[in-house]
């Protein structure tokens, strides 16, 4: 395709700079508009909440009625676990009717979730997934979000993406990097095990997937921190104006992509299996760009679902094995394990918390009475921890857990996660590499913990890498 | 009982006894086919017992509801003979199908 480059350039150069003339204007007014007038706004339509952290009680000196799970807190402070077991235990259908979120029901046992992630007939994806709304003005309309039919066509022109020939290329691709990525990592050494590895890998990961500019990837990583950390959505840290300032900046580098896919494909050059090519190449969303929240939906849909599930999964496995060494000492000798330690990484952590429906009809389940339009939040990070579900403790952390594919971590149903198998690929060649090279990774301090209710993730994890005593160091 | 061929992407031939009234997809377990992983243990949630049967088989099988149709519409590779092998219940008229197994289960 290098080659075509210089002979293609004379006719693609004018086709992105009359695109160019068009939609950034086009764009960047809208966004304007959007931003100037959501800031008027602010504060007047709807408030946006403020979270001050401070230390949360024991759960068992609260009334049930007094247990907010939507805390973004809860999670950093160490106490979801018994938060959530009060629930399955005592209410596992509970209501909270004051929540800074305003009220929800929160589902927290393994089959009860099953149950609703599985009747879309009955429970609503719309119009968002986060237990709050979206900040004003920017309501983004993306397939995570919708219902059949719609979603069913949205999804369909994308899921190639991540089709067995596409993970089959990028797996050689994915082992290069990750191998380069732990070649030039500090030994014996402290270092920032999710700035130097977790956000590096899957930054990297990201740029492929969108055949983004490479060395402009770390947009990519922080437009996805920023797009999941709205406190009015998830509690998260993100504020309102940093909020509009990445979606307007990613508006603008997405649209160029997009403008000069477009004008490639219209020159006749061979499509890619990028995610925007192959939006390109459907029928159904070639004209996407037309409306822009849909575009914008999609493109921060698969930037999100590619970037924090797989990195806080990359961290949480390391800080799984440093808790439980034993395990370690397990996957050591039996590295065939790796597999099924992916999936029980991705137990363990459960990088994203819940997903909300909203029901659709009067549902009752567990003696309690869901009405029509109700919030309903699936706490996957729960039902992982389902003492019913699970043979053996499921707060244990076990390399060769039986079954440990049945997890909830990627939903289930309709909307169960389009990039599972990457995600487990990309863990797997991860952990296959890190075998070869190291012996040990301790964790030297209690790690940082992300601010939301809804990413269970990590924003540092000092560690120190001890390497195999027989490999010569680089 | 049905005599069931399972075929692996790269080829390799699987022939199980599968008792009537099982689930297609608990008779491959039972027998430890590779490559039907069952997620969700047979809710028709995750779309990883995925088969395509063979040719002149497919209407043995049964019907296909919506919620299975929209389970394979989520896999990119899908055929034209794709089931789910979790809402297949073997059957005296399954015996000798012969299914193939997809490259990945998604």
């Amino acid at each position: 395709m290098n080659r075509l480059r210089p002979l293609l350039e004379p006719v693609i150069r004018p086709a992105l700079d009359k695109a160019a003339a068009i939609v950034p204007i086009h764009w960047q007014i809208k966004g304007a508009h959007t931003f100037q007038s959501l800031k008027k706004r602010a504060g007047m339509d709807r408030a946006i909440p403020v979270f001050r952290e401070t230390p949360l009680p024991d759960v068992s000196t609260l009334k049930l009625s007094e247990i907010d799970v939507s805390n973004p807190f809860l999670y950093r402070q160490g106490l979801w676990q018994s938060y959530f077991k009060r629930l399955r235990d005592e209410c596992p259908v509970h209501y909270q009717a004051n929540s800074p979120f305003g009220p929800f029901w929160s589902v927290t046992r393994f089959e009860d979730i099953m149950f609703v992630d599985t009747r879309h007939d009955l429970f609503s994806a719309e119009p968002i997934i986060s237990i709050g709304p979206q900040p004003e003005g920017l309501e983004i309309e993306t397939f995570i979000a919708m219902d059949p039919p719609k979603h069913d066509v949205q999804r369909q022109a994308v899921q190639g993406v991540v089709a067995p020939k596409n993970l089959a290329q990028m797996e050689s691709l994915i082992r290069q990097r990750t191998a380069d990525v732990l070649d030039h990592l500090p030994e014996n050494e402290p270092f920032d095990w999710v700035q130097r590895v977790s956000i590096e890998l899957t930054s990297r990961m990201l740029a492929t997937l969108f055949d983004f500019p490479f060395e402009q990837r770390h947009k990519l990583a922080y437009w996805s921190d920023v797009a999941a950390g709205a406190p009015e959505s998830t509690g998260g840290s993100a504020n309102t104006h940093e909020f509009f300032t990445a979606a307007a900046d990613m508006a603008q580098h997405m649209s160029w992509l997009w403008r000069e896919k477009e004008a490639r494909l219209a020159a006749g050059e061979a499509p890619g299996f990028d995610l925007i090519s192959l939006l390109l190449a459907n029928e159904d969303t070639r004209d996407m760009i037309k409306r822009p929240m849909e575009f914008m939906g999609n493109m921060v849909l698969l930037i999100v679902g590619g970037n924090d599930t797989t990195r806080n999964s990359m961290t949480g496995g390391v800080l799984a094995l440093h808790q439980f060494p034993d395990e370690f000492d397990k996957l050591r000798q039996k590295p065939e394990l790796i597999p099924n330690m992916v999936s029980e990484i991705i137990r363990w952590q459960t990088p994203l918390a819940y997903m909300r429906r909203v029901a659709k009809e009067d549902v009752t389940l567990q003696g309690q009475t869901i009405k029509k339009g109700d919030k309903v939040v699936m706490w996957y990070a729960s039902g992982n921890r389902d003492e019913r579900a699970f043979d053996q403790d499921p707060d244990q952390f076990i390399v060769d857990r039986k079954n440990a594919r049945k997890h909830l971590s990627f939903g289930f149903g309709v909307h169960r996660c389009m990039g599972n198998r990457l995600a487990e690929m990309q863990l797997r060649i991860l952990w296959e590499e890190i075998l070869k090279r190291f012996d040990r990774i301790e964790v030297l301090d209690e790690p940082g913990y992300v601010q939301s209710n809804f990413v269970r993730g990590y924003t540092k994890m000092t560690v120190k890498l001890t390497p195999h005593h027989d490999r010569p160091s680089s | 009982m049905g005599r069931i061929t399972f075929i692996e992407h790269n080829g390799r031939e699987h022939v199980i006894e599968a008792e009537t009234g099982q689930s297609l997809m608990q008779a491959a377990v039972d027998n430890n086919i590779p490559g039907i992983d069952a997620d969700c243990g047979g809710a028709c949630a995750c779309g990883t017992c995925h088969v395509i049967v063979e040719n002149g088989w497919l209407k043995a099988t049964g019907d296909i509801n919506a919620d299975e149709q929209g389970m394979l519409g989520l896999t990119p590779e899908k055929a034209e003979t794709s089931r789910l092998s979790c809402q297949i219940i073997v059957s005296d008229a399954l015996d000798g199908m012969v299914v193939r197994l997809p490259e990945f289960q998604m």
